[in-house]
């Protein structure tokens, strides 16, 4: 965005105004993210920095928080307890979403705003309210406290994700590229593994992903529903939060933080591959 | 042999071109159907169901006519003047005996002690002794607890052995049935809910009216730059978005909080003196800021989707024709982000009247929303009837702020990342 040689010194001193107030908005955007990161490698249990961190006196630093995380039976039940649960709850959306949208994408689909609407409620329904909600049945139908319980309360928090993502790949989706597919000589199943399945791949993945990190960030649903056996991470930090509050919680953070710009990569790759493959150049 | 203009088209195997066509549709409709159907099966149990399930709870009164099924039957040609006859008495007795000998009464006590306090010790110290209760039962029921010779309480039981009641609903905006059937505020000191529910539409609306302004800038920032740098600047906005709530929320701990790394540099610059550190946290200044941070990726994204499909010669165009840059401005761009507007601040402020875990962990006493009351209802009170209640006041506002959003923007045009 570059200054019009028009501009007047007026507008000069507001755009770098403007660039000052955008330079502030992203601090406060990402500094609380990069703030814990070296606090977590504080050697004294407080949540702040000490003298000696400020010096950048190495006595001041210590790998501790990690060693406490990587050696606490607590936190390790945690993370396994997460993975399970993530990863059963996103293949059952995924699955069932995928599914779902190719009917969705469908020209003939009836009732498609109702349906639409009802399948995307989960994400708008605050988390409370499903929780409320799933504790009272749940206990009912003996799946309070359980893990398939969990499981399956997420992959309803989940389904909405999968759902947003794949119909919108498949409403871009050339379906003239099928039918020039069958011209070349293609089979329908060739078709489908050749042309359909790596261009619709990418937006599959990507709402995989939305809806694993979903799960495995949710702590209101399995604070309600879940028993002491499934315990996940977030149910950890969050009793760490409020009971003995130590910094082992922020080396769990910055992990945390290194996931997501992990993920980040992922879906910008994924994002990049999907265009490259639509013949659609980067700009 | 040519056909006629008149006769109908056909296909190739003879049937009239109308009828395959609408054939073919009606298999498509199905095929479609059939593919929605597994995942709208799935819903309609896992999510469908408890909510229907908790809006039943939120009316449902069966405690009374469970309990007290004699007493019940009894009071039905009653007519409330006065107290009832010794029948009505007799009947509560043998109820009472009965329920001490199930040890059912618990229940039965603590959903009449929600309408009049008092009730719970009166039912169970009655049930306790009424294996020995004599006729006249009217005498000595009076005797075991004064609360029988009221006939207020009377009144409450015959009101309460409906199948439904409205009384949860009137607790969660701190009203009561009065003895009289009127309904009431509840006294000072017991009010709420009300409060709480003012407190989480205001804060939102203030967390709302920040993120927009907040974002807006950002948003037009990222709309105009090239693509490679604008790409770049939005990691700064995915990253947050993309990072876990908890992990966003602890470390606006450590930074707010009076020993924290924003007191602490304060204090080491002087502005602030040792003893008078800063309270941001634990109130509501707490909760505005760490849900603005929270959710101020969601206004961002809508605004720079819909900013990104003004053409920037607008605005040129604008100027050329002898607009000032703020007449311009205000004339011509902004009119064309009121969607991307609309569609930012509907989902912040539908998704920050449902938070929980921020103000529960940020919000202290004063940042609390209406939404950690469902949560001491459900856990601390068990007033299970009640939480429903304020549940399904929320869930009522929450889809109405659907509603409008869905017929403003339309969910399908919801992009992610």
């Amino acid at each position: 965005m570059a200054i019009p040689s028009y501009a007047t010194r007026g507008e000069r001193i507001w755009h770098y105004l403007f660039l000052g107030i955008c330079g502030l908005v992203f601090l406060f955007l990402i500094g609380p993210l990069l703030v814990i990161i070296p606090l977590s490698f504080n050697s004294q249990p407080y949540f702040t920095f000490s003298k000696e961190m400020l010096t950048f006196d190495p006595a001041g630093y210590s790998l501790r928080w990690y060693h406490d995380f990587f050696t606490s039976s607590a936190w390790l039940n945690a993370i396994k307890n997460s993975f399970i649960i993530g990863i059963a709850s996103t293949f059952l959306a995924t699955v069932l979403g995928t599914v779902a949208a190719l009917g969705l994408s469908s020209r003939y689909m009836p009732a498609r705003g109702v349906i639409m609407a009802l399948l995307i409620s989960p994400m708008i329904v605050p988390l409370i309210i499903s929780a409320a909600a799933m504790f009272f049945f749940f206990s009912k139908v003996n799946l309070a406290q359980t893990y398939v319980g969990v499981i399956l309360a997420h992959t309803a928090l989940g389904i909405p994700f999968v759902i947003i993502t794949v119909t919108a790949t498949l409403s871009s989706f050339d379906t003239t590229l099928i039918r020039a597919a069958h011209s070349l000589g293609a089979n329908p199943t060739r078709t489908f593994f050749k042309v359909v399945l790596p261009l619709v791949t990418p937006g599959v993945v990507s709402g995989a992903l939305f809806a694993f990190i979903t799960s495995f960030d949710e702590v209101v649903v399995v604070l309600f529903i879940a028993g002491p056996e499934q315990r996940t991470m977030p149910i950890q930090m969050w009793s760490g939060i409020r009971e003995q509050i130590s910094p082992t919680i922020l080396a769990v953070a910055t992990l945390l933080v290194l996931l997501s710009m992990l993920l980040l990569t992922t879906l910008e790759l994924l994002r990049r591959r999907s265009e490259r493959l639509r013949g659609v150049t980067p700009e | 042999m040519s056909e006629s203009p008149e006769a109908p088209l056909r296909t190739a195997d003879g049937v009239p071109l109308k009828v395959s066509l609408r054939r073919t549709v009606r298999r498509s409709k199905i095929k479609a159907l059939l593919l929605v159907t597994p995942l709208l099966a799935f819903l309609i149990i896992a999510f469908v169901m408890p909510i229907v399930e908790m809006l039943w709870r939120s009316v449902d009164n069966p405690e009374v006519s469970t309990y007290l099924p004699r007493t019940a039957a009894a009071l039905e040609r009653w007519d409330g003047t006065d107290l009832p006859d010794e029948e009505a008495f007799a009947a509560l007795a043998e109820d009472l005996r009965v329920g001490q000998a199930e040890r059912s009464m618990g229940t039965l006590a603590s959903r009449l002690n929600y309408e009049k306090s008092g009730m719970r010790s009166a039912i169970s110290r009655t049930a306790r002794g009424a294996a020995n209760l004599e006729p006249p039962f009217r005498e000595s029921l009076v005797d075991a607890h004064r609360a029988w010779g009221e006939t207020d309480t009377w009144r409450l039981i015959k009101r309460e052995s409906r199948p439904f009641t409205p009384s949860y609903y009137l607790a969660a905006v701190d009203r009561q049935m009065s003895p009289d059937g009127e309904i009431v505020k509840v006294p000072e000191h017991m009010r709420v809910h009300a409060t709480l529910f003012w407190r989480t539409l205001w804060m939102s609306a203030v967390i709302t009216g920040l993120t927009l302004l907040l974002g807006y800038p950002v948003a037009f920032l990222l709309a105009s730059l090239p693509a490679r740098r604008s790409n770049l600047l939005m990691i700064l906005v995915l990253l947050p978005f993309w990072t876990s709530l908890l992990v966003r929320t602890t470390t606006w701990i450590a930074i707010l909080q009076s020993q924290g790394v924003l007191n602490d540099v304060m204090v080491a610059l002087g502005v602030v003196a040792d003893e008078a550190r800063w309270q941001m946290i634990h109130n509501k200044m707490g909760t505005i800021i760490a849900m603005t941070h929270i959710l101020l990726p969601f206004m961002i994204l809508p605004l720079y989707s819909v900013m990104k499909t003004i053409p920037p010669s607008y605005m040129r165009a604008a100027r050329s024709l002898g607009g000032k840059p703020f007449l311009s401005f205000r004339r011509v761009y902004f009119p064309l982000t009121i969607p991307g507007i609309a569609a930012g601040g509907i989902l912040v402020f539908i998704l920050s009247i449902g938070y929980y875990i921020t103000p529960a962990l940020v919000g202290g006493q004063s940042g609390r929303f209406i939404t950690n009351y469902i949560a001491y209802h459900m856990q601390t009170s068990l007033n299970w009837g009640l939480a429903a209640a304020i549940a399904s006041i929320l869930l009522f506002v929450v889809i109405i702020c659907y509603l409008v959003f869905n017929r403003l923007i339309g969910v399908d045009k919801v992009k992610l990342g």
